[in-house]
């Protein structure tokens, strides 16, 4: 159940960033646009390399070179973040939009302890916070994504931590200042099922109680499809179908989405061969003319060989193709 | 900890044993010092005198037997040309050593830090490139020229900086040290700055390479994401994790500089134990050279002990125990 609120929380239009490469120009984020309301949970998805987590990076300004945002707006609570200065980014960086990213091994630093890492985060942005005060915080912080004996833990070091403790300490870092808008790239991909089962229920739950935004990249639907209020597939660097979850995953209308869903194995496609979408996805660095996903489209033909724009086809919902599946009696993946 | 420490001891132990005996062993297979020690006009009766005062008649195990015998016991022997024990000679040389060897130390992390830092900051610019290229030259270039070099331009053509000696120097616990003096200071700077040309290179070197490799890691990106400053980041998450490979070769590396400090003392005429070992050398004052290989021994001994002691606390994976091997 989402509030639809007037102003979006985060409204990201037709974003785009390019890395400059010696072996040409890639268009990792081609004309991304989407908006993420108040206490709403997002999903991008999409295969490696379509672009999610380049978009992810884009938002809160981390994209390093070659990369570099070349055009659009991320309007956050209507003020634009590209060209914002550098200072002004990081005071809101973890404070007002926090990241939380893929392998949990390696996103806190081995060498500092737990609470050096959490205090740090306080204070970087509200200097006047007591060491006290901010230890306290982190504790509270701890605690509140499920994280035992929270007093011991923060005078460990990370390697101490499982990997699910540790993806809980970084959302627990995440969550310290608040903020309005959590990315989450990939955050449960590297930890086992019982686990991300877990990180996600707090997720949702963190996200309903305070509410906070959040954008999780992935590319799994699973997740997404319990998770989410709305979802934004991505293909070769463009957003291909966007719209409320419940919506597009029973009745996608684009063919790379139908072939995503198809991919998924059910449990009554038992003893018969598994879908795959044929072909590989391309590189972004030779991206063919017009619709990205044409090689490998059942429907393609010479309108395809013309770039799509995102239309409407049904209301609410966003469809860059040139031959939506629009009859809803389809069966999916066929 | 402890029992780590107390294993490691032990450890030493051996290889000190084990080094007493191959220096021993080939110290006496080379040259003859009676031959340096007694006047040719000596007879036969003076040399055996001699030989017999100095023990060398007897067969080399007993010789080495005594040796280890005294050697426990504080004794190194006797210098054969100072007439004194050569464990006290050495030590008085030692504090001089010491004080060169821990400054060019402290020069090199200095300068080789904040350049290594610079260059793998920024690895494209013309000045980083520069510090590169100069970490090569200071690699490459013989430590004796440089310091030649040095004196012609410092000392003899601008006159800034003397040549040669350690200028006034203090007793600070019981050692003499030229580092408290303005004077003692300006004796200091040339031969540490020459000591030091090459472990600043390789400190330039390792710290660029750590600071490329690191910079990719996430935990640099989460660290940016959580809003640290550019300061922070470098300083603290950044910094930590790169000082543990700088850390143990400069430990490495400062055993190195005591040992070998031997070129740049005697051409700063900087009166410490390479120069000792030298003039030792060409005399085969042997109880001198055992005596100073043993304590060079015993120095490498204890800065591996430290360096692995630094690593522990810089890396808290490290944690240190009798690891079966």
């Amino acid at each position: 159940m989402s509030v639809k609120d007037t102003s979006p929380t985060l409204e990201v239009r037709n974003l785009q960033t390019h890395f400059f490469t010696k072996a040409g120009d890639a268009k990792a984020v081609d004309g991304v646009s989407f908006s993420v309301g108040k206490g709403e949970i997002m999903g991008l998805v999409g295969e490696s390399g379509s672009g999610k987590s380049v978009t992810g990076f884009s938002i809160i300004g981390l994209v390093d070179p070659p990369g570099n945002v070349v055009g659009g707006e991320v309007l956050y609570n209507g003020k634009n973040l590209v060209g914002l200065p550098d200072e002004q980014m990081r005071q809101l960086r973890g404070n007002r939009i926090a990241m939380i990213f893929q392998d949990p091994m390696m996103t806190l630093n081995p060498v500092l302890r737990v609470d050096t890492q959490m205090v740090e985060t306080i204070l970087a942005h509200d200097p006047s916070v007591s060491k006290q005060d901010a230890l306290a915080r982190s504790r509270d912080a701890l605690g509140r994504v499920g994280i035992p004996a929270p007093d011991e833990r923060l005078r460990s070091y990370p390697h101490q931590f499982s990997g699910g403790m540790r993806q809980r300490v970084a959302i627990a870092i995440a969550l310290l200042n608040k903020p309005d808008l959590i990315i989450a790239d990939e955050p449960t991909t590297a930890l086992d099922v019982t686990i991300q089962g877990q990180i996600l229920y707090e997720a949702q739950k963190l996200c309903r109680e305070t509410g906070t935004s959040m954008i999780w990249i992935t590319h799994d639907l699973a997740v997404v499809a319990g998770l989410a209020d709305s979802i934004c597939v991505m293909y070769g660097g463009r957003v291909v179908e966007q719209g409320l979850i419940n919506d597009v995953l029973d009745h996608p209308v684009h063919p790379y989405t139908r072939g995503l869903l198809g991919s998924v194995p059910g449990a009554n496609s038992r003893g018969t061969r598994l879908y795959q979408i044929p072909g590989m996805a391309p590189s972004l660095l030779n991206l063919p003319q017009g619709c990205a996903f044409q090689a490998r489209c059942p429907r393609a033909d010479e309108a395809c060989l013309v770039e799509p724009q995102i239309t409407e086809p049904i209301a609410g919902r966003g469809v860059r193709c040139c031959h939506p599946h629009l009859n809803a009696e389809e069966e999916i993946g066929a | 900890m402890t029992v780590f420490i107390i294993r490691r001891l032990m450890q030493s132990a051996i290889v000190v044993f084990v080094m007493s005996f191959l220096v021993f062993g080939g110290v006496n297979i080379v040259g003859d010092p009676v031959e340096m020690m007694v006047s040719d006009e000596a007879d036969q009766e003076e040399r055996e005198r001699v030989i017999k005062s100095m023990g060398l008649d007897k067969p080399w195990y007993i010789q080495y037997g005594k040796f280890v015998t005294n050697a426990l016991q504080g004794d190194l022997g006797n210098s054969f040309v100072y007439g004194e024990p050569a464990l006290q000679i050495i030590v008085q040389r030692m504090p001089a050593t010491f004080e060169l060897a821990f400054v060019s130390l402290l020069m090199s992390i200095i300068i080789g830090i904040p350049f290594g830092v610079w260059a793998g900051l920024f690895p494209e610019r013309f000045s980083s490139k520069l510090i590169m290229s100069g970490s090569i030259v200071g690699f490459s270039l013989p430590t004796f020229w440089v310091g030649l070099m040095m004196i012609m331009v410092f000392a003899v053509m601008l006159g800034w900086l003397p040549s040669t000696g350690r200028g006034d120097t203090v007793i600070v616990f019981g050692m003499e040290l030229s580092f408290f003096t303005p004077d003692g200071l300006s004796h200091i700077f040339l031969p540490a700055l020459n000591l030091a040309l090459f472990n600043t290179s390789l400190v330039i070197r390792l710290t660029r390479a750590g600071v490329r490799e690191a910079i990719h890691m996430d935990y640099i990106k989460f660290a940016r994401a959580k809003g640290l400053s550019y300061r922070r980041v470098i300083m603290v998450h950044l910094m930590k994790n790169i000082m543990i490979p700088v850390v143990t070769v400069l430990g490495l590396e400062f055993g190195g500089l005591i040992a070998f400090s031997v070129v740049t003392e005697t051409v700063f005429a900087w009166p410490g134990m390479g120069k000792l070992i030298i003039e030792s050398i060409q005399n085969l004052d042997r109880p001198i050279i055992v005596a100073y290989l043993m304590i060079i021994v015993l120095v490498f001994v204890v800065i591996n002990l430290v360096v692995d002691i630094l690593y522990s606390i810089l890396d808290p994976r490290v944690r240190l125990q009798d690891v079966s091997s």
